[in-house]
């Protein structure tokens, strides 16, 4: 048996397989759930400083290869976060990623304020998510101006609430023309790390025989397999450009998809879409089948394996 | 069991048939399987999409009792036969039993469709089924008349005002079905329920009590209906209901933490149940 825990921004995690944003978080019992079924660790639904509505459904349509989601982070509030987090803590001792997200500037400042009182281990700034365009979304995950003033913001608003040592990762877009600028201006602005990649598109899938977008807002992320070697691309070349602690996340199904997204340079590998391919269980599956590579390739720890698909200079 | 693809199959609306003020009988022009439990979602292009458990899926057609209580259910009923809606499932777990079981189902609202279609099995399957209905009144039952003409089941109807069968609720009458069928030495084996909360944890108070088996069908507010999202994940288990559920055993239902007490709304914000 290898050794699978990783140490990411200073918290360690017996395994580096991480629930993704948005999947099976919207309860304490649920993420709860998760690391009962194998993940190293979690992380919530974006939370908001604020009541947030998301779309009507239908939200999350998949096909084969793909899903599209619009579900838009519907949140009840901090009030809501603050009671789940508490209740993840009596029940789970696995790390927690807060991952936050606002339509405004001052609101991630509000919602990072809120979240150092409930104590996560890591705080995740989503800037990226494409079916909120309307909002802050777009404009903000192409922007290095605006990325790097929120990745500024956040970590003052922490420190300011008593938390100046929680760290801090940014969620990146694939949907802009240079990831590598964005992730060094947010590091440069004080990020600890970077989670890549959020989905992609918007994409948009047609019923013919009405001749109807399918998704009530019409257009979704895209997630699964379909985005994987986006991802491993937007995380071979962060890493290669900056060595930051990464997580890796688009994609991945399997232990082998995880290892991959280490190679590249993932120091944790987050999963989602694949809870639809392979049930809730997969999160088991995947460390299982890591350990199983791990030790048919002669690998103690899996740690050795984080950007070994880059050239030794 | 894991589904690929999800998107939604367009059909005709083949008929419907008005069962009472509140509920119609959509029939759809296709089979996509489901068994007694299961649930399918129902598409209307750019209104919204939700759950209906399956009342019937002879495979030729599917039938969804379907109760106009909002938005999107009101939608539906303004549909007329020939109309088209999307569907996509059959999604979660379905009720079982065994060969020459005596089963009790406690119904209520449009729980009796769901159950009338599980019952039809059972029949089929050689048991003998104790259906307990209820409504406020005689005019609001829903299916009795369809499940009376199954063989082997026996019909138990009790209305709040007493219009109609037993006067009260129908919970109170489950207890006496149960407990006459121990005084005739042929005891219930399992209890199956769908409808009002309320109404569920009494028969689950009810089980337990008595050491009878149950299955208990767990509704909670869903959005993807294949595990997903996590709207709609039980407290205490952390399952998503639509995967796990909504058909869940007696021994599963008393460890959720929720049941009975509240469940979550569109956000996940806990409502509590007022009864
Ligand atoms: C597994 C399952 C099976 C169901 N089977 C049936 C059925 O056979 N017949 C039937 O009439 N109804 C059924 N429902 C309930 C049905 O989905 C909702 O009542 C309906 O969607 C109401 O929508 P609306 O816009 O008309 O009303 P709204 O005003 O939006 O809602 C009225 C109430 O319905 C419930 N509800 C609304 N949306 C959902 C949702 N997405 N998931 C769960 N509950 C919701 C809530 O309790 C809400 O308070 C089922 C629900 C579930 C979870
Ligand atoms: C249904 C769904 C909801 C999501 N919601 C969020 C969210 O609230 N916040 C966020 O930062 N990312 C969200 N994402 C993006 C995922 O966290 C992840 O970055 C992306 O889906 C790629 O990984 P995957 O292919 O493993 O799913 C969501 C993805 C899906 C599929
Ligand atoms: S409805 Fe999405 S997880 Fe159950």
């Amino acid at each position: 048996m290898a050794d699978l825990s990783v140490e990411f921004c200073g918290v360690h995690f017996q395994n580096p397989i991480v629930l993704a944003s948005g999947v099976l978080g919207v309860t304490a019992d649920s993420m709860a759930q998760v690391v009962r079924n194998g993940a190293g660790g979690v992380t919530s639904k974006s939370l908001w400083p604020y009541e947030h509505k998301g779309h009507p459904n239908p939200t999350i349509i998949t096909s084969e290869h793909w899903m599209l989601n619009a579900v838009g982070i519907p949140d009840a509030g901090p009030e809501k976060a603050r009671e789940e987090l508490a209740r993840y803590r009596e029940v789970c001792d696995a790390p927690f990623i807060a991952n936050i997200v606002g339509g405004q500037m001052e609101d991630y400042v509000a919602i990072a304020k809120e979240v150092a009182l409930m104590k996560p281990d890591l705080v995740e700034i989503n800037i990226s998510c494409p079916n909120v365009e309307d909002e802050l979304g777009k404009p903000m995950a192409c922007s290095i101006a605006k990325s790097s003033e929120v990745t500024r913001l956040v970590k003052e608003a922490l420190a300011e609430a008593g938390a100046p040592h929680l760290p801090v990762v940014v969620k990146l877009s694939p949907n802009v023309e240079n990831i590598v600028s964005i992730a060094s201006s947010v590091l440069e602005a004080g990020a600890d790390g970077i989670t890549a990649i959020n989905t992609v598109g918007p994409g948009m899938a047609i019923n013919i025989e009405t001749a109807q977008p399918i998704l009530a807002n019409r257009v979704g992320g895209l997630s699964g397999p379909a985005i994987k070697p986006l991802a491993v691309k937007y995380v071979y070349d962060i890493y290669r450009a900056k060595k930051c602690p990464i997580i890796g996340t688009g994609g991945v199904l399997t232990g082998r998809d995880a290892i991959e997204m280490m190679m590249a340079g993932a120091t944790l590998v987050g999963v989602g879409t694949a809870v639809w391919a392979r049930g809730q269980e997969v999160f088991g599956l995947i460390v299982n089948e890591m350990n199983e590579w791990c030790d048919a390739n002669g690998v103690k720890k899996l740690s050795d394996l984080i950007g070994k698909a880059h050239p030794k200079n | 069991m894991l589904i690929l693809n999800t998107l939604p199959q367009v059909v005709k609306i083949k008929k419907i048939v008005q069962e009472n003020e509140q509920v119609k009988t959509f029939v759809l022009d296709l089979s996509l399987g489901a068994k007694p439990g299961q649930f399918v979602m129902v598409w209307l292009p750019r209104l919204d999409e939700k759950p209906f458990s399956v009342a019937m899926d002879n495979g030729v057609e599917l039938h969804l009792a379907i109760a106009a209580v909002g938005p999107f259910s009101n939608a539906l009923h303004a549909l007329k036969e020939g109309d088209q809606v999307g569907v996509r499932g059959p999604f979660g777990t379905e009720f079982a039993c065994e060969k020459g079981q005596r089963l009790l189902f406690l119904a209520g609202g449009y729980g009796a469709a769901p159950l009338y279609y599980f019952a039809h099995k059972a029949s089929a399957m050689g048991c003998q089924v104790e259906f307990v209905v209820g409504a406020r009144r005689k005019d609001l039952l829903l299916y009795t008349e369809r499940a009376e003409q199954l063989k082997n089941v026996h019909v138990h109807v009790a209305t709040n005002d007493g219009s109609a069968g037993f006067e009260g609720f129908n919970t109170v009458l489950m207890e006496k079905v149960v407990e006459d069928a121990e005084a005739e030495g042929k005891p219930v084996d399992c209890i199956y329920t769908c409808g009002p909360e309320i109404m569920m944890l009494k028969a689950a108070q009810l089980a337990e009590r008595k050491n009878i088996a149950a299955q208990i069908s767990v509704e909670r507010y869903m959005k993807c209906g294949f595990g997903v999202c996590g709207n709609c994940c039980v407290d205490g288990l952390g399952v998503p209901s639509c995967v796990s559920g909504p058909v869940m055993p007696l021994e599963k239902v008393l460890q959720l933490k929720d049941f009975g007490k509240y469940h979550r709304d569109h956000l996940g914000k806990k409502q509590y149940f007022n009864f």
